[in-house]
């Protein structure tokens, strides 16, 4: 099955071409054809997942792209295009294949009479194509080129409604943050090729095992993590994120899932030996992970729009997900961006269920009552949020505390009880949306309705997956089949994975009280919301400002770059301009003078004339000046 | 007697009168009389060192006449010229022809 996995990334950049170039007119053709083509994309993943099953060894097929041989000091460029193959990059191939699939479908029910209907499922196929070039590159040189890709593509889908000024706003926003981050990756990768003359991850690996804690390795490490850092959002490059909501829902769904975001995770994953290698580059991933998880949780406790606390709700969990891999643990980092993917694509999907419904009111405040007409996407949605909560036995509970057992294992007591506390304030801040949103009374007149079919069934169908993914780590899995996801993908040993009762407790308590704590506050309303949030109104001001990070960027850009610039433009036009002006000035100058010597009187020039033969005749003449006429 | 300085005498005073009148003279048409002057005391110099340094020889004579050929032709085109300036600016004042200036 392997030889057909370069069918993967080119079937969806055949639909996005066929679209763009053929099909535009016909929506129905657009979306089949884009539909088709992600269905055969997952069959040929699902395909390859399970082979990798029974032969976890690596396949890499490549083609030299751009080959330089070498030239005396030059040593020379070789770069390829190529797939790998191997248990981490065909799992991702599955998950992300599998989501593509539903949010495709979703989308032909969410989009309904959309203008941009055929430009979107173009652009959600040219998202599919360079998320998944991105999981089988086998080198990072083909890595950033659809890492950029994957940039574009999330420019053109969240500013797809680029009439609105907010949506273009948001587009620009995450590409432009992106960059900053795509600019010390790319540093990080010829620096990368400097030292090692290579590209590929299977050449590299041996080589920089030898360079163990040298430091360029950190160096290098900490550049690429940069990278990570804008594309999957951590502090402090998260900005774009949230404003990225701006985007269709689905889109949304999709970046969070499996896209774009995951794409950062993955990179983390796959480039693991170069991180691995230098503690330094450990602690940074680790705590800028664990400080993403709760500075994310903490903003998602106040936001209203539904959109805005799922998108802060998926910034902590990447968080998660960094600090798992910042611990030492790969497994728990790509396991809890598997189950992360089932429920947070559920979640998002379900919010867009319900802001279809709703006729795009994101204000949960406004809505209330929606259990009764809208029964899938509620159930459907409270099954995502326990899920996320890390409830026994979802898929949240079995990947969180797989991270919670990694940085127990690895003595980060610190980021364990930081986890702990991220954990009690995901529940509270997913069951707040619950109760204010789904259950209670009407909080307004509205009419909303259960949506069609085509979009409760990708809900209904990732329910399953958020309900049974996390068993797949589970011990009795282990014990049934010999196998499970740790002993599937991993760096270094497997695993074998085992429930550890005291942390398996202990998250659970955490987000039980969570839970109960959001249905004292919003559903019993034991203690109003607002006396809380006039009695901490500090806190609640700078929550609700999200730190007043996007406001200090404002700043920054607004005065001190503005400022920057306004002072170097004075610079260039006053001194270097008046440098070369002055130049320009001179030459006029002295023309302008000169040229009063051309009188265009006849008799003048002949006078010159003359004057000039008689004194080039005196001047030969005159034995004393050299003359030769005696 | 009659010495070869005395026609390079006589040369160099009708030169210099032909200078003065080509450079001073307002009327085209004089100072076109006053290159002629030029033209013909250069002439004098040419014959008479022919007949004073190298009587055998013709080059001097050959020369002069060459130069009367072209002064011949040199007028035609120059006494065109200057009708066709007349006709443009009602003018021969060689004061009035300053279009080559600033």
């Amino acid at each position: 099955m392997s030889q057909y996995a370069w069918l993967i990334p080119v079937l969806p950049f055949s639909s996005f071409v066929a679209i763009v170039f053929l099909l535009k007119k016909s929506k129905a053709a657009s979306a089949a054809y884009a539909l088709a083509s992600m269905v055969a994309s997952f069959v040929v993943a699902l395909g390859i997942l399970i082979e990798k099953v029974q032969d976890p060894k690596a396949i890499e097929i490549a083609v030299n792209w751009l080959n330089i041989p070498e030239m005396g000091n030059f040593r020379g460029l070789n770069v390829q295009m190529g797939l790998l193959i191997d248990p981490l990059s065909a799992a991702m191939l599955f998950i992300v294949t599998f989501i593509a699939i539903l949010v495709t479908l979703f989308s032909i029910g969410y989009m309904e009479g959309d203008e941009g209907f055929s430009r979107y499922f173009a652009y959600l196929s040219l998202f599919a194509f360079s998320m998944l070039g991105l999981v089988v590159a086998n080198n990072y040189f083909q890595m950033f080129v659809f890492w950029e890709l994957v940039g574009l593509s999330s420019y053109l889908l969240i500013g797809f409604w680029y009439h609105k000024p907010s949506a273009a706003d948001a587009a620009q926003k995450a590409f432009i943050t992106n960059r900053w981050a795509d600019f010390a990756f790319m540093v990080g990768i010829i620096l990368l090729f400097v030292y090692f003359g290579t590209f590929n991850f299977a050449e590299l690996g041996p080589a920089i095992e030898h360079t163990k804690d040298a430091a360029f390795i950190t160096l290098i490490g900490i550049l690429i993590f940069i990278g990570p850092v804008g594309k999957s959002a951590q502090f402090p490059l998260h900005v774009w994120l949230p404003d990225a909501m701006e985007g269709p829902t689905p889109v949304s769904a999709f970046i969070h899932a499996a896209t774009m975001v995951a794409a950062g995770v993955y990179l983390i994953a796959r480039g693991f030996i170069l991180f691995e290698s230098s503690e330094t580059t450990m602690l940074v991933i680790a705590y800028i992970g664990g400080f993403t998880a709760l500075f994310a949780a903490s903003i998602a406790i106040v936001q209203k729009d539904i959109k805005r606390v799922l998108a802060y709700s998926t910034l902590s969990q990447l968080g998660y997900m960094v600090m798992a891999m910042g611990v030492g643990s790969l497994t728990a980092g790509m396991f809890h961006l598997t189950t992360h993917a089932f429920f947070k694509a559920l979640l998002f999907l379900g919010a867009g269920s319900v802001i279809h419904a709703m006729h795009h009111e994101q204000d949960m405040f406004k809505m209330g009552a929606l259990s009764k007409k809208m029964p899938v996407t509620t159930w459907t949605f409270v099954i995502g949020s326990l899920a996320l909560a890390g409830v026994f036995p979802l898929a949240g509970f079995w990947s969180k505390d797989e991270i919670l057992l990694a940085a127990q294992h690895h003595n980060f007591t610190g980021l364990f009880v930081l986890g702990v506390i991220v954990a009690f304030m995901t529940a509270f801040y997913m069951f707040r949306l619950i109760f204010v949103a789904f259950f209670g009374e009407k909080k307004s007149d509205h009419h909303a309705h259960e949506t069609s079919w085509l979009m409760t069934l990708p809900l209904v169908l990732l329910s399953v997956f958020a309900v049974l993914a996390g068993f797949l780590n589970s011990p009795w899995f282990y014990e049934a089949f010999g196998k499970s996801f740790s002993t599937f993908v991993f760096f270094g040993e497997p695993e074998i994975p085992h429930l550890d009762l005291g942390v398996a407790g202990l998250s659970t308590v955490a987000a039980l009280a969570g839970i109960f704590t959001a249905w004292l506050i919003y559903s019993r309303k034991a203690i109003p919301a607002e006396s809380i949030a006039k009695k901490f109104s500090g806190l609640y001001k700078l929550l609700w400002n999200k730190y007043y990070i996007d406001d200090f960027y404002q700043w920054l850009f607004d005065k001190v770059m503005f400022m920057t610039g306004k002072a170097l433009d004075w610079v260039d036009h006053h001194i270097i301009d008046g440098f070369f002006d002055g130049f320009a000035k001179l030459v006029g100058f002295t023309g302008s003078k000169l040229r009063l010597t051309q009188t265009g009187a006849l008799q003048n020039y002949a006078l010159v004339i003359f004057g000039a033969v008689v004194f080039f005749v005196l001047l030969a003449s005159t034995p004393l000046l050299g003359g030769v006429i005696k | 007697m009659i010495t070869l300085q005395h026609y390079l005498i006589l040369a160099a005073a009708l030169f210099c009168i032909g200078l003065f009148g080509a450079v001073t003279k307002k009327n085209a048409i004089a100072v076109f009389m006053g290159i002629e002057l030029m033209l013909n005391s250069v002439n004098i110099n040419l014959v008479a060192f022919n007949r004073f340094l190298a009587p055998a020889k013709l080059t001097g004579h050959v020369f002069a006449i060459f130069i009367m050929v072209v002064a011949a032709a040199e007028v035609a085109v120059g006494l065109a010229l200057i009708i066709s300036i007349y006709r443009h600016r009602k003018s021969t004042a060689v004061d009035d022809l300053n279009l080559l200036k600033w």
